[in-house]
Order: structure tokens, then C-alpha cells, then sequence
């Protein structure tokens, strides 16, 4: 297997996108660490560069890069290998490129200047976002033959995670504000992957405290030893899921 | 003026009349008398016993006269953990220079490391007092001066501590440059009036590092809160004034800078309000002036609530707070004005230093979550940023007439 | 060598294929033909295994494809529209299909590398290629593993006079070898003197399947494009 993703990692560094992607991420991060006086401040700012453009860029990036390389699959397919083999490459080349991009840009600044539990914590969030937003772009790309028409859906998908989801909790906070919600948000935030990361990095933060008695409800348990690993494995489902279901139907996918 | 003579003669003669008869006794290992409270038994008004320094087991200390105690090198005053370890039982007595600790516990009797019992004219100064359940308790006492005494404790919890400086139904009471922590509340007034705290350094205590109730005319001037477990609470007490008093770090869950509640007729002017997570908050406040104080990097500046009224603020700074104004209402009898806030997108045309928008501090995100508090879950997402633009724009939820009609381009030098 | 087994493929509303069987023995070279449209292409990777057929089955030696890949090994596919990572060189990419294909390393035919004169721009990234040039490269790739079947759709489509003899050539050459070589194309012309079966397909249909005498015999011309011609005539009136 370790052949293709050679190529595909070598065909993604050539480029250049994701170079340039690095090199912004780092140039940013590292503007927002030395501009904000406090680290907390620069940890903030770099959180909505977290939760805004590495989601955005994975999907896109990696829709595209899916559709552009259609023929270098075909070629592929002719070959003696397995579906699963080339599909799975792509993946792992995709994300591989991704988030190392991400751990260089923003992951290497942040360990310089946070160097606690807490920037590590988003550097592995950041990089999970990364590998998640891959395979939520590969099932956009399998499901649909028109190129125009897959990156539609990816930039969809990308708003209803980054957008749309928050306003229907909105909605529904204000619908059912009779009731408790606490407890049944924690488990709605499980279906969102932004959002679960924005909650376990916010309550590493010292802003945690502006949550109020929702926050002390989420701290209670993603501040938990297991609460976090709990988070982390729902993440990884939000890896496995979407690869898993694009796998299924890439191997059934005419060319 | 012809009181004051009267007054001032009156005093000279007492002073005299005292002076002439004052006997100096001295308490130590190389002298004759090793008990202090042997040395009280011993002496009259207007002595002065001079403690050498050593440790002393005196059980509960009785100071009944008149008279001066100083002590020499910290002299230790231990109460094993069993007894109230001073209690002044008489006015106009000095006691200076001593270091207590280890006093009972107990909150039916409230025992403390000093207690002043219904006196009048008591110095309490130069002290260390350690580990002691209260600090320097005061009840019914008049024109009392507690200077410069360090005080310690270290409560984990709010039952099983009392508070540091405590005054109950006092007046003129002058409380100066004293420091405390770890105690319950660092300061704490009840029913006590025309009374000034001042340079004082109250930090980590586990609930306020002030506490003030029904305590009317106090102006508290120049002290440190720093991280205590609620911050500084004034309730129920009109005619208070606060100058150049610093909140900070009072970060946590229902912590505040300073909660006033039920507080009219008061100025609070010139302090400063960092790191905490509401800056004020406000219920039921009414005639307050709040003037030049700078909010820094709070969670909320100020939480006024729909209760209070003819509350003014103005030319404060508000710098880098999350959220600048939080109300719980959309009636506003309150104004602002002329206030620095550094999220302003306003422009000056004319340049007269004023912007020519008015600035709007309420988010909408901050009256979503008033309303409905588990929306704070949404904190920081990108949805919330948009909305809050939008509202800029647009103003749909937040309180039309909360507004600062004339906000400043620079800040103020303050 | 390669049996098609009552193989049917929908797209949508659209039938791709219908019941088509069809067997393929080693030492032919078997042209397949139809008008534009007639899904050649769809039935050409249905064997590769790039479209999954609705039903039936297709066996490679006799064993079937479904769930395989290791059959590919076996064969040189030459697609219509070759197009390559534009950021590799061609160098690289025959190093990436070496290197892919690494059971067969020690059974490499590089002529056309050098007939082709490919050799001499290895260093250029696909992007900056002609279609010809990739065609080349195509053509290139279909003979370097020196499978047993060789399936070249359209592949003198785009190439030069002098290109398209040499690949002509190569193709003889490799038919002789004893290989089996299934050819889309239509310009029939040049197909005369290579070809020994004529699979014609319509419409997702099998029209028919024959050898060449056969097919010469029954309609009595020498050249194929006429023979051609006269059996799509007579398919017409039948309809």
C-alpha cells in the first residue's frame, strides 16, 4: 500500500497548495502569538484559524484534489490493485499532507509558545479536524461524478458544520428553554466535529469560567480523564465513518 | 472652635494625669514576671507592659484596662488550637507589636486572635497574627485603628474559617494597611458606619476579599482584592464610596471584581478591574456614579441588571473585556456615556476626539445567553461572531437605548 | 482466455450493456467496433474492472474478476484519454508504474520508450505534453509490462502517421508472441492487416462476433471497412 501513498504525498507536495497553506498557517500563527500581549489571547485567536480554515481548506483542497486526479485513479484501477488499496492511499496521503501541514503552520508555533497540555490538546484537535474534513470530502467526492457539483456539496457541508448546525441549536435552545438542556447538548455537540472541539479546547482555556453553569456541566465531564478520551474517540469516529462509507461506495463506483 | 478647645484641653489633662502615674512593666524569661496576664493583674490605667519576645501559653488573654501592650520581637502568643487568644475588654488600649496564633475554632463562639468587646479608642497595630479562626473581631466598637497587621489563615472550606478583619455594629472605625488571606472573608462589615478602609491587601480568601452589609457612609480608598473566591460583595448600604481600589483575577464560576447589591447614593471612582470574570455586577443599584474606572480584560465589564437605575457611567475604559455591558432586560434607566471601549468601529469626522456613532456595548450573544444560559455552549463559534456583527449593523435584540451616544476615539489617561 | 458471461450494465434509464456474452482466446487480435456511442469503451473496462456490471460475470482464465485484481497483472490497458498527475515527469511515472507493478520487474519492454523516442524527455512534466506525446506514453505503459492481453482503445487516435505505423508494428510484433489483443478504433483502415475477429457492438448490443475470413467470405469484399459497411447495411434493412 505504502507505494501509492508515496505517490500521492509526492503528487500533493508538488502542488504547492499545500505548501502555501503552511506557510499561511505559520505566518499567522505566529503574527497572532506575537501580536496578542497574553498567550491566552493568541491561543483564542488561533482556536477560530483552528475551527474556521482548516475544515474549510481540507475540503475543499481535498474535493478537488479527488476530482483532479480521477484519470491518475483510473490509471491506478488498470493496475493490479486492490480499490481499497488506492482509495485508502488517498486518504492516508490526503491526511497525511493535511495535517502535517497543520502540525508545521500552526502546531510548531503553538508548542513554542504554549507549551502546556493546552496547546497540545489543539494541536492534536487541529490535526484531527484536518484528517475529518478529508474523509467528509472524500464522501462528497465519491457521491457525486460532476466536479462543479461535489464542491458544491463540500462547501455545504462545510457551512452546515461551521454554520447552519449552530443556528438549529440555537433554534431548538429556544424551542425546548423550558427544559434542562445541559446533558442533551453534550451528546447533540458528539454530532458535530467543530463543535466538539471548540467545547474541549474552550474548557482548557481560562474562559472556561464565562460558561457559567453550562460550562461547569461540560467541564465536569470532557474535563475528566475520560470525558477526553470519550471526546477524542467520537472524533475518531468522525474519521471512520465517512471513509468507511466512501470506501463502500467507491468500490462500487463505475469509471 | 470653642468645642474644639474644650476637647483639646480635656485631652492634654487626661494625658497627664495618666502620664504621671505610668509604670512600665516588663514581661519575660529574665525578669521577674514570666505571665502577661499576671502583668495586667498587676498594673493600672495608662501603663504600658513591654513583652519580650518568647512564647506564651496564657490560655485566653484579658486585656481589662487601660493600658498600652507592646511587644518586643514578635512575642508569641500560641492559643493551642483551644482558646479566644486576646480579648480586649476595655477602651483605649494599645496593643502592638505581637505575633498570635493558633486560636480556638468554633463557630458558636466565634473565637478570634484578638477580640474587641464594646470598646472605644482601641489601637490594634504591628501585629502577625497566624492561623487564627476570626483575625481581629470587633464588636461594638468606636473610633478603633487596626494598622498594619499581617494576617494568615488557611481554610479549605467557607464553614470552617472565620474572617479576617471582622466588624460588627461599629462606627469610625479606621482600618489601614492591613493584609489578609486565606481566611473567609478578608474584611468584613456589618452594621458598621462613617468608617474608613484603606491600603489594605486583601487576597486569596475563600469567599470575599471585602464583605459589606448594611454599612452606610464607609469609603473604602487604595486596597487590593486579588483573588478571592467571590471578590468583593457590597450589599444593602448606602452612601459608599470606592476610590482607587484594584479587583483582580476573581476568575471562576459566580466570581466577580464586585458585586453591589441594593446600593444607592455611591461613587466609585478611579478603580481598576482586571482578569476578573464580571468586572461589577449590579442588582438593584440605584443614584451610583461609576467614573474613570478602567475594565481590563474581563469576561463580562459590568453586569447590570434591569433592577437598577439612575446608574451613570462614565469616561471609564473598557479594554479587551469579552464581553463589554450585560443586562437581563430591555428596560435601561441607566446611561453611559463617554466611556472608551476599545471595540468601537465608529469614525470621527470632525475630530473632536467623540465618535459620531453611538457605540452599542451590549453583544447579542451576551443577551442571547441571558436569556437562555445553555447557549453559552455556542461561545466562540463562528455563528456568534457573525450574529454579533450582524446586530452591529442591525439592531434587533440588544436594548435600543443602551448606548453610548458620545464614546471616545482614544482612551482616557488615567 | 477472457469469457464474458450474459453481462448487463445500467447507467440510470440508460442500458450500457445488454446480455453480452463473448469469449476471447489468446493469439487473436480482436477489433472491437460499433458507432460512436455504442458503449465499446463501457464493455473495455467492464473486463478491466473499472464498471461493475449489473449481472453476469466475466471470467480471465477462467477465473472471475469480481473481488480480484491480481488478473490485472495480466494486462496492458491503453485508455482512450490518457491523463497523468500533471506534476510528474514522465521519468517518474514510469519509475511510479515500475514500482507498482514491481511482480513483473523482471519481464520489462521498453522499445516504444525508445521507438517513441521517449527516453529523451524524461524529464518533462505531463502537463507540458501533447496529446500525442501522452498518447505515446500510453501506448508506452500498455506494452512495458509485456502482458499476455493487450486492450488499446483508439489507440492510433491522436498520434502522428509515423507514430501510429510504429505502435502498428509493435502490435503485430506482439500479436505473433502469441498474446491476445482487443483493439476499440474506427478507422477500420488501418486495423485490415492486424485484425483476425470483429466484435461489432450497438447500442449495448452484441451484433456480432466473427473471424475475419468469415466475415470476408460471407460478403465478398477484401477490405474491412467495405465488409463492415455492407453488414451494418444489412443490420439496418433487417431493423
Amino acid at each position: 500500500m505504502n507505494k501509492v501513498i508515496k505517490y500521492v504525498v509526492i503528487d500533493i507536495l508538488r502542488s504547492k497548495i499545500v505548501l502555501a497553506y503552511t506557510f499561511i498557517l505559520f505566518i499567522i500563527s505566529f503574527s497572532v502569538f506575537s501580536l496578542e500581549d497574553n498567550t491566552a489571547k493568541g491561543l483564542l485567536s488561533l482556536l477560530n484559524l483552528v475551527l474556521f480554515i482548516v475544515p474549510l481548506v481540507s475540503i475543499i483542497f481535498s474535493t478537488i484534489y479527488v476530482y483532479n486526479s480521477s484519470e491518475f485513479i483510473e490509471l491506478l484501477l488498470s493496475q493490479p490493485l486492490r480499490r481499497k488499496q488506492i482509495w485508502l492511499s488517498l486518504f492516508y496521503g490526503l491526511s497525511a499532507s493535511l495535517s502535517l501541514a497543520f502540525l508545521i503552520g500552526a502546531g510548531v508555533p503553538l508548542l513554542i509558545y504554549e507549551p502546556t497540555v493546552t496547546g497540545l490538546i489543539m494541536a492534536i484537535v487541529g490535526s484531527l479536524l484536518s484528517v475529518i474534513f478529508v474523509a467528509i470530502a472524500l464522501l462528497a467526492a465519491v457521491s457525486s461524478r460532476d466536479k462543479a457539483k461535489g464542491i458544491g456539496v463540500s462547501i455545504l457541508l462545510w457551512l452546515y458544520f461551521a454554520l447552519i448546525f449552530d443556528g438549529l441549536i440555537l433554534f431548538l435552545l429556544f424551542q425546548f428553554s423550558d427544559y434542562p438542556l445541559e446533558k442533551p447538548m453534550m451528546v447533540i455537540s458528539g454530532f458535530n466535529p467543530i463543535d466538539l472541539s471548540r467545547i474541549v479546547i474552550l474548557l482548557r482555556l481560562d474562559v472556561s469560567a464565562l460558561m457559567g453553569y453550562t460550562g461547569a456541566v461540560f467541564k465536569d465531564f470532557f474535563g475528566t480523564n475520560v470525558g477526553f478520551v470519550t471526546a477524542l474517540s467520537v472524533l475518531v469516529l468522525w474519521v471512520i465513518v465517512p471513509l468507511k462509507l466512501s470506501l463502500a461506495k467507491f468500490k462500487r463506483k463505475d469509471l | 472652635m470653642c468645642l474644639r478647645i474644650i476637647l483639646i484641653s480635656f485631652f492634654l489633662i487626661l494625658f497627664f494625669h495618666q502620664g504621671s502615674n505610668a509604670t512600665q512593666i516588663n514581661v519575660g524569661k529574665q525578669f521577674s514576671i514570666h505571665s502577661i496576664q499576671k502583668a495586667i493583674h498587676q498594673s493600672s490605667n495608662g501603663d504600658t507592659i513591654i513583652v519580650n519576645s518568647g512564647i506564651y501559653f496564657e490560655h485566653n488573654l484579658i486585656v481589662d484596662k487601660s493600658i498600652k501592650m507592646i511587644g518586643i520581637n514578635y512575642p508569641v502568643l500560641d492559643g493551642e488550637h483551644k482558646y479566644e487568644v486576646v480579648s480586649i475588654k476595655s477602651s483605649f488600649v494599645t496593643f502592638s507589636g505581637f505575633k498570635i496564633q493558633h486560636s480556638g475554632y468554633g463557630t458558636l463562639i466565634d473565637p478570634a486572635g484578638i477580640k474587641i468587646y464594646d470598646a472605644h479608642k482601641v489601637t490594634i497595630s504591628d501585629n502577625i497574627i497566624d492561623d487564627t479562626f476570626f483575625g481581629i473581631y470587633t464588636q461594638n466598637g468606636k473610633n478603633c485603628v487596626i494598622k498594619n497587621n499581617q494576617l494568615r489563615s488557611y481554610g479549605k472550606q467557607e464553614q470552617e474559617i472565620g474572617n479576617g478583619i471582622h466588624c460588627w455594629k461599629c462606627d469610625s472605625m479606621q482600618i489601614i494597611g492591613n493584609t489578609v488571606s486565606g481566611h473567609r472573608d478578608g474584611i468584613y462589615f456589618e452594621f458598621v458606619t462613617n468608617s474608613i478602609i484603606w491600603r489594605n491587601i486583601s487576597t486569596d480568601n475563600i469567599r470575599y476579599g471585602l464583605h459589606f452589609m448594611f454599612s452606610n457612609k464607609d469609603s473604602y480608598i487604595t486596597n487590593l482584592f486579588r483573588n478571592n473566591g467571590a471578590g468583593v460583595a457590597v450589599m444593602f448600604t448606602t452612601g459608599v464610596k470606592m476610590f482607587n481600589n484594584t479587583f483582580e483575577e476573581n476568575w471562576g464560576d459566580a466570581a466577580f471584581g464586585l458585586l453591589l447589591k441594593e446600593i444607592s447614593d455611591s461613587y466609585i471612582i478611579n478603580n481598576k478591574f482586571r482578569k476578573n470574570t464580571v468586572g461589577i455586577y449590579m442588582e438593584g443599584a440605584s443614584r451610583c456614579e461609576m467614573q474613570k474606572n478602567i475594565f481590563e480584560s474581563n469576561g463580562w465589564a459590568i453586569k447590570i441588571q434591569a433592577s437598577c437605575m439612575d446608574v451613570t457611567v462614565t469616561k471609564n475604559n473598557f479594554f479587551g473585556n469579552t464581553f463589554d455591558v450585560g443586562t437581563n432586560g430591555t428596560l435601561v434607566l441607566n446611561s453611559f456615556n463617554s466611556n472608551y471601549w476599545d471595540k468601537y468601529e465608529g469614525y470621527d469626522i470632525n475630530e473632536d476626539n467623540i465618535g459620531d456613532v453611538p457605540y452599542r456595548p451590549i453583544s447579542m450573544f451576551s443577551v442571547i445567553i441571558e436569556q437562555n444560559p445553555p447557549a453559552m455552549i455556542l461561545f466562540r463559534s463562528i455563528m456568534v461572531s457573525l450574529l454579533d456583527k450582524t446586530e452591529k449593523i442591525i439592531p434587533t435584540l440588544t436594548p435600543e437605548n443602551l448606548k453610548d451616544e458620545t464614546p471616545l476615539m482614544k482612551s482616557l489617561s488615567l | 482466455m477472457i469469457i464474458a458471461k450474459n453481462i448487463s450494465k445500467h447507467f440510470g434509464k440508460l442500458v450500457a450493456l445488454d446480455s453480452i456474452n463473448i469469449t476471447c482466446n489468446a493469439g487473436e487480435c480482436i477489433a472491437l467496433i460499433g458507432p460512436n456511442g455504442s458503449e465499446k469503451t463501457t464493455f473495455i473496462k467492464s473486463i478491466l474492472g473499472l464498471v461493475v456490471p449489473d449481472s453476469g460475470d466475466i471470467l480471465f482464465n477462467n477465473k472471475t474478476i469480481s473481488k480480484n485484481w491480481m488478473y490485472r497483472s495480466q494486462i496492458g490497458y491503453m485508455p482512450q484519454i490518457g491523463r497523468y498527475p500533471d506534476n510528474m515527469t514522465i521519468g517518474q511515472l514510469i519509475k511510479m508504474m515500475k514500482d507498482i507493478r514491481r511482480e513483473n520487474k523482471n519481464n520489462i519492454d521498453e522499445e516504444l520508450l525508445y521507438s517513441f523516442q521517449l527516453d529523451k524527455m524524461l524529464d518533462k512534466r505531463m502537463r507540458t505534453l501533447s496529446g500525442g506525446t501522452r498518447q505515446k506514453v500510453s501506448a508506452l505503459f500498455a506494452f512495458l509490462f509485456n502482458a499476455e492481453v493487450l486492450i488499446l482503445d483508439e489507440p492510433t487516435a491522436g498520434l502522428d502517421p509515423l507514430a501510429a505505423e510504429i505502435l502498428r508494428e509493435k502490435i503485430i510484433k506482439e500479436k505473433q508472441k502469441g498474446k491476445l489483443v482487443l483493439i476499440t478504433s474506427h478507422v477500420l483502415s488501418e486495423l485490415d492487416d492486424i485484425v483476425t475477429q470483429i466484435i461489432y457492438i450497438q447500442d449495448g448490443k452484441l451484433i456480432f462476433h466473427k473471424d475475419i475470413e468469415v466475415l470476408r467470405t460471407e460478403t465478398g469484399e477484401q477490405k474491412l471497412s467495405k465488409a463492415i459497411a455492407n453488414v451494418m447495411a444489412k443490420t439496418l434493412i433487417n431493423e
